[in-house]
This record gives structure tokens, C-alpha cells and sequence, in this order.
């Protein structure tokens, strides 16, 4: 008896991979690495301290890379849901493109070197935040939370709320409440942020079997959360101004852009239920996207005229 | 073992394979010009400062 008795191998089992260069870098969630990398710069500018320019540029690598890893741990550990949902069904691995034993080594691989170069290069502080983060989203959010709980993404949103922390804690080696005011602002955020995308994604989520708060708790009670979130987010926005570390000008930024999305958020919580068009709640969704990017704008804005200043 | 019971790879295979093969070169050489000017940065003159 032969021990290997076949002689071809079935359907793709050993085949070469048709995977390119950009379903990898896709795997990397290059729109949220973008906001990730823009708020950690926020953060090295806001820090009372000068690095090394280039130093500056490594660290803000090394982190954009750190999300990118875990964004490509989770599209490994949520092929099966992503395939599900219109939104997320042509990410490389639903469509076929990238196997997900590729995925999995991508993801593994790219968090071991962000999080040594990080450490090597700025400081072991900011590198354990950033394999912290890594592991809070991949493990905690995605393995574990976003699957079982509706609170899934406020407690998630710690992971989306550190790179201003890490990028603070790059240039000077410690975690302050300042950094933590930051991270406050992302944190209370994300909520409204993704619930306002549920609202009218209920279906998406549904089948995918995601228990998002419109899917448990209903509409009603989702807009009422939302709106408080809003308020929340509107009080920690001018939290920098009145705790010394942001000039007045931008307090009456951050007052206007917070005054924007609580008047958002209102509107969706007089939005009819059943309101299938879901007007106020895609308006909300564009808003808070324009709303984080324009505060941590002025944020960045104000800082370096400080820093020129004095 | 005859040819013919081997794999053969396609066009678009290969072709998905070059573009691969380029992205980890020029990743790896990125990443070797980082660690080096980092660690010029990072250490400074000392780097060069040691007994003879």
C-alpha cells in the first residue's frame, strides 16, 4: 500500500495565492489608520516636549502600522460576519482574495514590529500602550464584546480612543490627564458615532447577528442614548480649554463644533420611528466623522501656534 | 514525477506573486533605512564614539 495514494490535489489546495500588494494594505483598514495617525500626531504636537523629527515620524509609523495590524486581525476573526454585511462583504478575505491564514500572519506579524520599533525607537511606555490597544481591539472588542453585548462598541472604543495617548506618551514617556482628556473625547465619541451608523444599518447588523443597541434595545432607546452621548461629547470637547492646556479660541471652536453635533443629535431624537430614510441619523453619522477631524484640527492648530508663540 | 501532474501556476497567479514579491522588498527596504536612521538619531555621536 502506497502511503500517498492520490496524485492531484483538489480544487485550490496548493495553488498560488492571486492576492496583490493592495488587498494587503486593504486589510490594514487604511481609513481608520488615517484618523488613528492624525490623532496621535495630535497628540506628539500637544506633548510639552521637542522630539527628533524623524523619531516623531518613526513612532507615528510604527502606531499607524499597530492599527493597521489589528485592523487585519479582525477582518481574519470576522470573515464570517464581514461576508454577511453589504458594508463589509468585499473586504479581501469575504471576497476570496486574501486566505485567512494570511491574514492572521499579516496581522501577527506587522503587531510584533510595530510595538519592538516603537520601543526601540521612543520609549517601552508607549510601545506597551500600543500592544494594549492592539490587543483590546482584536481580543476584548472583537473576539469577545462585539459579538455578545450591545455595549460592545462604547467599551470597544477605549482601543479607538488611545493613539493620542501612545503619541504622548512617545515624546514624553509618561501618560498625563492631558493625553487622558484626549482620549476622553474619542472615547465618549464612538458611541453616538457607530449607533448613529446602526440606526440605519439595522438590517446589516441583523443578519450578521451583531447585537448592536438599535438591534436589542429598539430605535427609542438608542436616540435617547445617542443624544446624551452628544452632550457628553460636547462637554469633554472644551475640557482642554477650561483645564489650561488649549487656548480660549479653541474652547469657542470646540463650543460650536459640540453645539453642532448635540443639534444633530436632537434631530435624531425626534426622528418619526420607522422613519425608514433615516435622514437625521446619516446626517449625524457625516457630522461626527467632519466633527472628530475638525477638534482635533483646532486641537493641532492650537498647539503650534503655542509652541510658536512660546 | 511527469510535468504534467504539477501545479501550474496561471498568468494572474505569477503575475499576483511578482506584485507581492516588490511590496516585501520595498517594505523590507524601508524598514532597514528606518532602523538605521533611527538609531543614528536615537544614539548620535555616540554611536561612533567607542576605544580603537
Amino acid at each position: 500500500m502506497a502511503l500517498v495514494e492520490r496524485k492531484h490535489v483538489d480544487g485550490d489546495v496548493g495553488r498560488l495565492s492571486e492576492a496583490t500588494a493592495g488587498d494587503f494594505i486593504a486589510l490594514l483598514k487604511p481609513r481608520v489608520m488615517s484618523l488613528v495617525v492624525f490623532t496621535a500626531f495630535v497628540g506628539m504636537v500637544l506633548a510639552p516636549a521637542t522630539p527628533n523629527p524623524l523619531l516623531a515620524v518613526i513612532a507615528i509609523l510604527a502606531i499607524a502600522v499597530g492599527a493597521g495590524a489589528a485592523g487585519a486581525l479582525n477582518m481574519w476573526y470576522d470573515a464570517d460576519i464581514d461576508a454577511k454585511m453589504a458594508r463589509t462583504a468585499g473586504r479581501p478575505l469575504p471576497r476570496g482574495r486574501v486566505a485567512p491564514g494570511e491574514a492572521l500572519g499579516f496581522g501577527l506579524f506587522l503587531s510584533a514590529f510595530s510595538v519592538m520599533t516603537l520601543g526601540l525607537m521612543a520609549n517601552w511606555l508607549a510601545a506597551s500602550l500600543l500592544a494594549f490597544t492592539i490587543f483590546f481591539y482584536v481580543v476584548i472588542y472583537t473576539m469577545w464584546l462585539k459579538r455578545s453585548t450591545p455595549q460592545n462598541i462604547v467599551i470597544g472604543g477605549a482601543a479607538g480612543a488611545l493613539p493620542p495617548v501612545i503619541g504622548w506618551a512617545a515624546i514624553t514617556g509618561s501618560v498625563t490627564l492631558e493625553s487622558l482628556v484626549l482620549f476622553l473625547i474619542i472615547f465618549l465619541w464612538t458611541p453616538p458615532h457607530f449607533w448613529a451608523l446602526a440606526l440605519f444599518k439595522t438590517g446589516d447588523y441583523a443578519r450578521a447577528g451583531i447585537p448592536m443597541m438599535p438591534n436589542v434595545a429598539g430605535e427609542g432607546h438608542t436616540k435617547r442614548q445617542i443624544f446624551a452621548y452628544a452632550v457628553l461629547v460636547a462637554a469633554s470637547g472644551v475640557l482642554p480649554s477650561v483645564l489650561g492646556f488649549a487656548s480660549m479660541a479653541y474652547g469657542a471652536v470646540a463650543a460650536v463644533l459640540g453645539g453642532g453635533f448635540v443639534w444633530y443629535s436632537w434631530h435624531v431624537l425626534r426622528m418619526a420611528d420607522g422613519d425608514r430614510a433615516m435622514g437625521p441619523a446619516k446626517a449625524l453619522f457625516a457630522y461626527s466623522l467632519v466633527y472628530l477631524f475638525a477638534i482635533f484640527a483646532a486641537l493641532l492648530v492650537d498647539g503650534m501656534i503655542s509652541r510658536v508663540g512660546g | 514525477m511527469p510535468d504534467d501532474d504539477r501545479i501550474k501556476p496561471t498568468e494572474k497567479e505569477l503575475k499576483a506573486r511578482r506584485n507581492r514579491s516588490i511590496a516585501i522588498a520595498l517594505a523590507l527596504a524601508a524598514f532597514v533605512i528606518i532602523v538605521y536612521l533611527g538609531s543614528l538619531m536615537k544614539l548620535g555621536p555616540s554611536l561612533f564614539d567607542r576605544a580603537m
